[in-house]
């Protein structure tokens, strides 16, 4: 390019500059949201499969009642089986020393040599333990750091009913329980932890010696998944095999992954807005930018500059600006991946933590910047290329104007002449207006797509923790017991009211199609778990009949009034059919639900319970806790009460990071529309605005029918962004789908109101600096000059 | 000079730092106005007048000197003040008539009569002008000569008592701009609305009560017209 034409462009820029940095910032949003979530999705990705490498974790999990090692190696032969590791592990609770709270947790068996076997364990702090040592056990990280635990540290475990003192060794990391929680979902780790002691130990407790209760399959390149977990399956049938899954299924690895995924929707739809407003914005001050160079533009056609000379010098301003967008939002895209990577790698303890920008994420993020600014670039310029010289060198015709909608209605009339401006200006340019509220509205979209969630996982504990299930306690028995003992549980201290429940954990078949499932056997009267359809409204249970969730019954292909077949994995495993007389609408799990009666019946037992719901008296929960700790059938206890305000918390915390993030991204969007819009018009009309200034308007008034528009805009603009904020949410919802819960669509009311706020903020301060521009209006040169 | 006097200039001047360039735009000027006089002030371009005109309507101050509306100080007043004054007392006319295009004809004049207590109709205002036939129109469709008509009604209708004109015919022709001082000289004596027009067409100070010369920012001459003329006996 010519010399003097990048001396005028640098000068452009500098006088333009405000406008140029607002676009830049709009491009750096977009940009840093894309390479941040992508980045960290793809980092996430990466720390998950290279940690499941190293440390070997398993592809099928077969879970026994108690099978003999030594068919182990007959199960070796099977084709596609790389390898197999059996292990112990256990559900139990755990006490800290002078801590009232009753925690759960599973106890795992550590193989002899730390470096062999499967779903390896590696050890974060302090020391290993070792085989011959008769109380060390190692503990989770995220239970530890919860709840301070440190090496040294004296614990009580509850072992096939026994109270067994243990003293933590070593705080360590498994790629089985990278998401930690008890089956049901949410993680809480201040109530769930994993600990790990030698075999020998845990096999005398359990009565395992000589056995083990998991299998742990890793598979070639060639095995065959669904057939290795039939013939798994066959082989365990008679040890109590609870049914073989793939590690799709397996609870840390399926949660992790629908984290992990979630970041690459929203590292898409959202950026993808951002770009989208800032091409708009490109285009409409470049437009502008050549509209009021007519006539430089004329003279240096005259001079004999051609064409391509003038168009590379109006893509160079665009591309620095957009250049200036892509190393900035490379830089945001750096910290708000780094961010999002550690938010998530101590969440999941992963054992390091290592981020990087991936090249093509980079790549294409520069790419798609550099496209979008030549999109917005092209009409303009192309408009510069085809003016006439001569046509250039006059100042543009009078714009035209017409009477309004308002005026055809007699409406204009009630309106002062002021306010008849910003109708008719409003009006005479209805595609910028249109692109103008688009643009704030989509800021407002932007803030409600990526906030919304906390109102939806509100709903969603208030509807599965609170209206569906109303106990306060969820007790596991280590075995189904017959009904007589449940006067047991209903005399423990504290508790108000109880109810037993039989669960069945089963294969449900329908045609070609099977899933695992479980059947939660009720009494037919049960107040603390409700069956209840999609409005909420409670399903009948009676004996013979089956109420299946809505999403199992679209997973396998039946309605109701279809008959199914059920196979217990435990006891008898006698298929039965079953038809289905209702569909329940929970929003979490997979389950059928029936009586309790028929949920024994299935599994060839009489009248037996394995679960006990109960409501506690708050006062008395120390002593209720201690009770049950000495009860020797209670396997585990689950407080609801604590896990879900533990819940709340966390989730709270991590939403208010995340909204806060989106609200600065999003009022760089409004402000970078609103701003640019008001300066556009400011400098088409600061002569109109001038001439009312010298007729004696005061600042304020003059200063309305110009913010009047932009207020105009954005009342207009506020609804459509709540509308396209809601559509945005429930395209993510779509995308973030997954057959484990269905999250409700609600969008609460505050974060509607969030949207608008942040939206009337950016809209007061850019107000307040085009105010300011406004009281530098030159008075006299309006007297002079008619451009 | 027709009554007393509504301006009082005494020692005005005015320095402006242009760039790098210090202008000496008034070198002590001083005169009176009095009410319901016709004046125009005459010069070549760089005289001063356009700077006068601007203390007077109360859009600059001067450097040094006083310049007094009736009792207000305008070399002291305040922005606030200096506006209060521009919406009370002051109609502008443009040389580019400086309409509000997204307007009509009567709407641009109810801009002002908004502002003021006691106006005249939009209707009246134009009427005075002779634009009753095209109060519905858009700047966009009206010629030089009525869009500068229809800036004239706006500024005659808050009842201004004094009216400003910056080269009024400045972008017109003879018989247009004929047709516009008509009204500037109806308003005049039928409102008896102080008028001051700067100009340097000199034809146009035959029709006034009194002609001001400037020239390199001071007042060359003061001479009151004996005879003046009608517009339509203007020849330029």
């Amino acid at each position: 390019m010519v010399r003097p034409l990048n001396r005028k462009l640098l000068r452009d820029l500098w006088r333009l500059k405000s406008q140029v940095i607002t676009i830049a910032l709009v491009v750096a949003s977009g940009i840093g949201g894309y390479i941040g979530s992508l980045s960290a999705h793809a980092s996430l990705a990466a720390l998950r499969d290279g940690y499941y490498e190293s440390a070997r974790f398993a592809h099928v999990f077969a879970p026994v009642r108690r099978a003999p090692r030594a068919i182990v190696t007959r199960l070796r032969s099977l084709p596609g089986v790389l390898d197999l590791d059996p292990s112990i592990v256990a559900a139990t609770t755990i006490t800290i020393p002078g801590e009232s709270d009753l925690m759960t947790g599973q106890i795992v068996s550590l193989p002899r040599d730390p470096d062999s076997g499967m779903n390896r364990v590696v050890l974060a702090r302090g020391r290993w333990v070792e085989p011959d040592d008769d109380s060390g056990v190692l503990i989770s990280q995220s239970f530890a750091r919860a709840r301070g635990i440190q090496p040294g540290q004296r614990l009580s475990v509850l072992m096939n009913g026994r109270q067994q003192a243990v003293t933590v060794r070593g705080i360590a990391l498994s790629p089985a329980y990278i998401f930690a929680a008890s089956q049901g979902g949410f993680a809480d780790d201040t109530r769930f932890g994993v600990l790990w002691m030698p075999e020998n130990r845990l096999a005398s407790a359990y009565d395992l010696k000589g056995a083990f209760n998991l299998l742990s399959l890793r598979l070639g390149a060639h095995g065959d998944e669904r057939s290795i977990i039939t013939a798994v399956d066959k082989a365990l049938a008679n040890y109590g095999a609870a049914g073989a899954y793939a590690r799709k299924d397996q609870l840390s690895h399926k949660m992790l992954t629908q984290e992990i995924e979630e970041q690459r929707v929203f590292g898409t739809v959202l950026p993808s807005v951002f770009l989208a407003v800032a091409i708009f914005l490109l285009h409409v001050l470049l437009s502008r930018h050549i509209a009021t160079e007519r006539t430089q533009i004329a003279a240096l056609k005259a001079m004999g500059y051609g064409n391509g000379t003038i168009g590379a010098h109006y893509f160079a301003f665009t591309s620095v600006t957009v250049l200036f967008g892509v190393v900035l939002g490379v830089a945001v895209g750096y910290f708000f991946g780094r961010w999002m990577t550690g938010l998530y790698a101590r969440v999941f303890s992963f054992p390091d933590f290592h981020f990087a920008i991936v090249g093509w994420v980079g790549a294409s993020a520069v790419l798609l910047a550099v496209v979008s600014g030549v999109v917005a670039t092209f009409s303009a310029v192309r408009a510069v290329m085809r003016l006439p010289a001569a046509e250039a060198m006059r100042p543009p015709a009078a714009p035209h104007f017409h009477r309004t909608f308002l005026d055809r209605l007699r409406l204009g009339a009630l309106l002062p002449a002021p306010a008849r401006m910003v109708v008719r200006e409003i009006e005479r340019r209805p595609l910028r207006t249109s692109l103008t509220t688009l643009g704030i509205a989509s800021s407002a979209a932007i803030i409600i797509a990526g906030t919304w969630w906390g109102d939806a996982f509100a709903e969603l504990v208030d509807s599965e923790l609170f209206r569906r299930d109303r106990a306060d306690v969820l007790l596991a028995l280590n075995e189904p017991k017959a009904i007589g003992a449940f006067a047991e549980i209903r005399r423990l201290p504290g508790v108000l009211m109880a109810e037993a429940a039989r669960t069945v954990p089963v294969r449900l078949r329908h045609g070609a199609t099977e899933y695992r499932s479980a059947l939660l056997g009720l009494d037919p009267d049960a107040r603390l778990r409700r069956v209840q359809d999609a409005q909420g409204r409670d399903l009948p249970l009676t004996n013979g009949s089956l109420v299946i969730n809505d999403r199992l019954a679209r997973v396998l292909g039946v309605r109701v009034g279809d008959r199914i077949e059920v196979e217990p994995i435990e006891g008898t495993r006698r298929a039965t059919h079953l038809v289905i007389s209702a569909e329940s609408g929970d929003l979490m799990g997979m389950y059928g639900y029936v009586t309790r009666r028929d949920a024994a019946r299935l599994v060839g037992e009489g009248d037996t319970f394995n679960f006990a719901r109960v409501r506690v008296d708050a006062a008395q929960d120390a002593h209720f806790f201690e009770a049950v700790r000495n009860t020797p059938g209670i396997a585990a206890a689950g407080d609801k009460r604590r896990m879900v305000a533990n819940f709340r918390a966390t989730s709270q915390h991590n939403l208010l990071m995340f909204a806060t993030i989106l609200s600065v991204f999003a009022t760089c969007i409004a402000v970078g529309v609103v701003y640019n819009s008001a300066r556009i018009t400011l400098a088409e009309q600061s002569w109109e605005l001038a001439t009312l200034r010298v007729m004696g308007f005061t600042r304020a008034e003059v200063s309305w029918t110009l913010l009047g528009q932009l207020l105009v805009q954005m009342l207009i603009a506020l609804p459509i962004g709540f509308l396209i904020g809601h559509a945005l949410a429930a395209f993510i919802l779509d995308l973030i789908s997954s057959e484990e819960f269905r999250i409700p669509l609600v969008v609460d009311g505050g974060t509607y109101a969030l949207a608008g706020t942040v939206m009337l903020a950016a809209g007061v301060a850019t107000s307040l600096i085009v105010r300011r521009r406004i009281d530098q209006l030159d008075l006299i040169g309006v007297l002079k000059t008619r451009d | 000079m027709s009554g007393s006097p509504v301006f009082s200039a005494q020692g005005l001047t005015k320095v402006y730092q242009a760039g790098e360039v210090t202008v000496q735009a008034l070198r002590g000027v001083t005169f009176d106005v009095g009410a319901g006089e016709f004046v125009v002030m005459l010069g070549p371009s760089g005289s001063g007048k356009s700077t006068l005109l601007n203390i007077l309507g109360g859009l600059d101050v001067p450097t040094s000197g006083s310049v007094r509306w009736r009792d207000h100080d305008l070399s002291h007043a305040s922005e606030k003040e200096l506006t209060r004054y521009r919406r009370e007392h002051v109609g502008f006319v443009f040389q580019f008539y400086n309409l509000i295009p997204s307007l009509t004809a009567r709407e641009n004049v109810e801009l002002v009569t908004d502002l003021v207590p006691n106006p005249m109709t939009p209707e009246d205002a134009l009427n005075i002008v002779g634009l009753s036939a095209r109060l519905d129109h858009f700047p966009a469709q009206l010629s030089g000569g009525e869009q500068q008509r229809v800036a004239i009604a706006r500024a005659l209708a808050k009842r201004p008592e004094c009216l400003l004109c910056d080269e009024p015919t400045g972008a017109l022709d003879i018989e247009t701009g004929r047709l516009v001082l008509e009204a500037l000289a109806r308003a005049n004596e039928e409102l008896a609305t102080t008028t001051i027009v700067i100009t340097h067409n000199a034809t146009i100070s035959a029709m006034a009560h009194r002609v001001l010369k400037l020239a390199d920012g001071r007042l060359a001459a003061s001479e009151v017209n004996s005879h003046r003329l009608t517009p339509a006996e203007l020849q330029w």
